[in-house]
């Protein structure tokens, strides 16, 4: 099947495809030179698996997230849903700071559903979520996991933060915006959350 | 313009002496003393004593092998953090002691940014690079972004060459244990499952330790371990030295660090960098080391940049972060 590279990720790539007639993405983890076999496989079957049924259980719990097709764990390829959006990294610091704050607020929401449920993204970044039909789409789970613990919905929103400060730097303020949309869906303590995030920090280094 | 710069953020104490050659940086001098603890880890006290006995001689070896003369020396460099609070002191009062002789304006720098600055100074063709620099305590994927050195990734515990070291000492190997373990390694075959703990682009290497000395404790080969603790580890720093280089969308890569030395790491970043059609530095193994080049050439960089220091501002910084620095030098 002809396929076409949208974009090259660190370790997957993502293609567009045909699947019964329909335009698809193909997310193919590829192989991996620098490591040895055994990490290699390993890695690659249980980061694809995982991340299909994290995407499939989001689903289930109200958040966007685009729809699968056909999982192939020896190759390593998901196929699912074509989202022909925007990535929120590439819009958000052009918009203007209403817009930017009702987002912000929508993915916080998001997280909030997705802990709610004991979901780990494990890399919340503004790359992985594609902004299409006024909805953020959450992409890219293949770092999640399922942990209940406060410690995981901490790092969880600790990734999203160091994002913002690094690739919106201008914009960090948004983080408030994001705790703000996620204090209003999370149904646990979200100041414990909060507190955990304020540790997460001041264990890194040099801070 | 010729400057001084002394290293001094953990066990070694270096001086070095850069002259600028058309924004390249040529070095003239760079010697290295290296505390050795006779058991355990640096020991932050005897590390500062360390570096006090040998500094003086090593400013004037520095400035003899450089064959310049005191009076040459235009600006004088110290690494102001991040380190053990005693051995940057040590350090730092050395460099004002021999600015205010000498009557010379004083220069602290980020030891970090050090690291990814000499790459940049003397790798030709290293322009705009991801760092992954690797040490004992550090251990951080750093790139430029929005004006500022920007941490993309970094341990949440300890850094890469700790855990090797911590490792070593429990299986009865001297400090440095990395090129030990790399030797050791070399003979394993079999790799024995260990913990791979990426969380986003940051990583952490504690459990990893904790299993791997189980897996001893256990009676598995010492080879067997050690391979298995460098491919794992070492696929972890590439992985998010990958995930960096995609989310910033650099197309250099640039090793840096005490660790840096590993061949098998070198060759990991070196794969990954051909995949993905980008180009892989390192630098000499003598700047790759803590050096005191390293801070003689960022001390340049700010200096010239405009970036003045007084002795009062000269005060040391243990938790210096690589995004507190300003960087002036670069559009």
């Amino acid at each position: 099947m002809a396929k076409k590279i949208l974009y090259r990720g660190a370790e997957a790539e993502i293609c567009l495809s045909k699947y019964m007639g329909k335009t698809v993405v193909q997310k193919r983890r590829v192989k991996k030179a620098y490591r040895i076999k055994e990490i290699d496989t390993l890695l690659i079957a249980s980061r694809t698996k995982e991340e299909a049924k994290l995407i499939a259980e989001s689903r289930s719990y109200g958040v966007s997230v685009p729809l699968l097709y056909d999982i192939n764990l020896a190759k390593g390829i998901i196929t699912m849903e074509y989202l022909a959006g925007k990535r929120v990294k590439d819009i958000l610091n052009s918009l203007d700071e209403s817009e930017r704050k009702q987002i912000c607020r929508k993915i916080g929401e998001s997280i909030a559903r997705l802990h709610n449920h004991e979901i780990i993204h494990g890399d919340i970044t503004t790359s992985n979520m594609i902004l299409f039909n006024d909805r953020i789409y959450f992409i890219d789970f293949g770092l999640g996991c399922k942990n209940g613990e406060m410690e995981a919905k901490g790092v969880d929103l600790h990734v999203l933060m160091e994002a913002f400060e690094s690739t919106h730097s201008k914009y960090s303020h948004c983080f408030e915006y994001v705790f703000e949309g996620y204090k209003k869906q999370f149904r646990g303590d979200a100041s414990a959350v909060m507190k955990k995030i304020e540790d997460i920090v001041r264990r890194g280094r040099y801070r | 313009m010729i400057c001084l710069g002394i290293e001094g953020t953990a066990h070694s104490i270096g001086v070095g002496i850069i002259k600028d050659v058309k924004g390249h940086c040529h070095i003239l001098s760079n010697l290295i003393k290296t505390y050795k603890p006779e058991k355990g880890g640096i020991h932050p006290r005897e590390a500062a004593n360390h570096h006090a006995t040998y500094i003086a001689d090593l400013i004037s070896e520095s400035v003899q092998k450089a064959g310049v003369d005191f009076a040459d020396i235009d600006l004088v460099s110290f690494s102001q953090g991040p380190g053990l609070g005693p051995c940057l002191r040590t350090a730092a009062t050395a460099a004002r002691a021999l600015a205010l002789t000498l009557e010379k304006p004083i220069m602290g720098v980020n030891h970090c940014v050090a690291h990814l600055e000499i790459g940049r100074g003397t790798v030709r063709g290293c322009t705009d690079p991801v760092l992954l620099y690797v040490s004992g305590a550090n251990t951080q994927v750093i790139a430029f972004a929005e004006g500022k050195y920007r941490v993309f990734g970094e341990t949440l515990d300890i850094g890469i060459g700790n855990c090797l070291d911590k490792f070593g000492r429990a299986i009865g190997l001297e400090f440095p244990c990395g090129p030990k373990i790399e030797e050791l390694a070399k003979k394993g075959s079999r790799y024995l499952p260990l913990p791979y703990s990426i969380k986003g682009m940051d990583i952490a290497f504690s459990g990893l330790l904790t299993a791997a000395e189980n897996y001893v404790s256990k009676g598995q080969s010492l080879e067997d371990v050690c391979y298995s603790m460098q491919e794992t580890t070492f696929a972890m720093l590439t992985e998010v030295t990958e995930r960096a280089m995609a989310h910033t969308e650099k197309q250099e890569v640039l090793l840096g660090g005490g660790v840096a030395s590993n061949k098998r790491l070198r060759e990991m970043v070196e794969m990954m960098a051909r995949d993905r059609g980008a180009t892989f530095f390192v630098p000499s193994r003598d700047v790759c080391v803590d050096n005191g080049a390293m801070i003689a050439w960022l001390g340049f960089l700010m200096y010239d940049s405009g970036l003045r220091m007084s002795i009062g501002e000269s005060i040391i910084n243990q938790r210096y972060r690589t995004d507190m620095v300003e960087v002036s030098w670069r559009g």
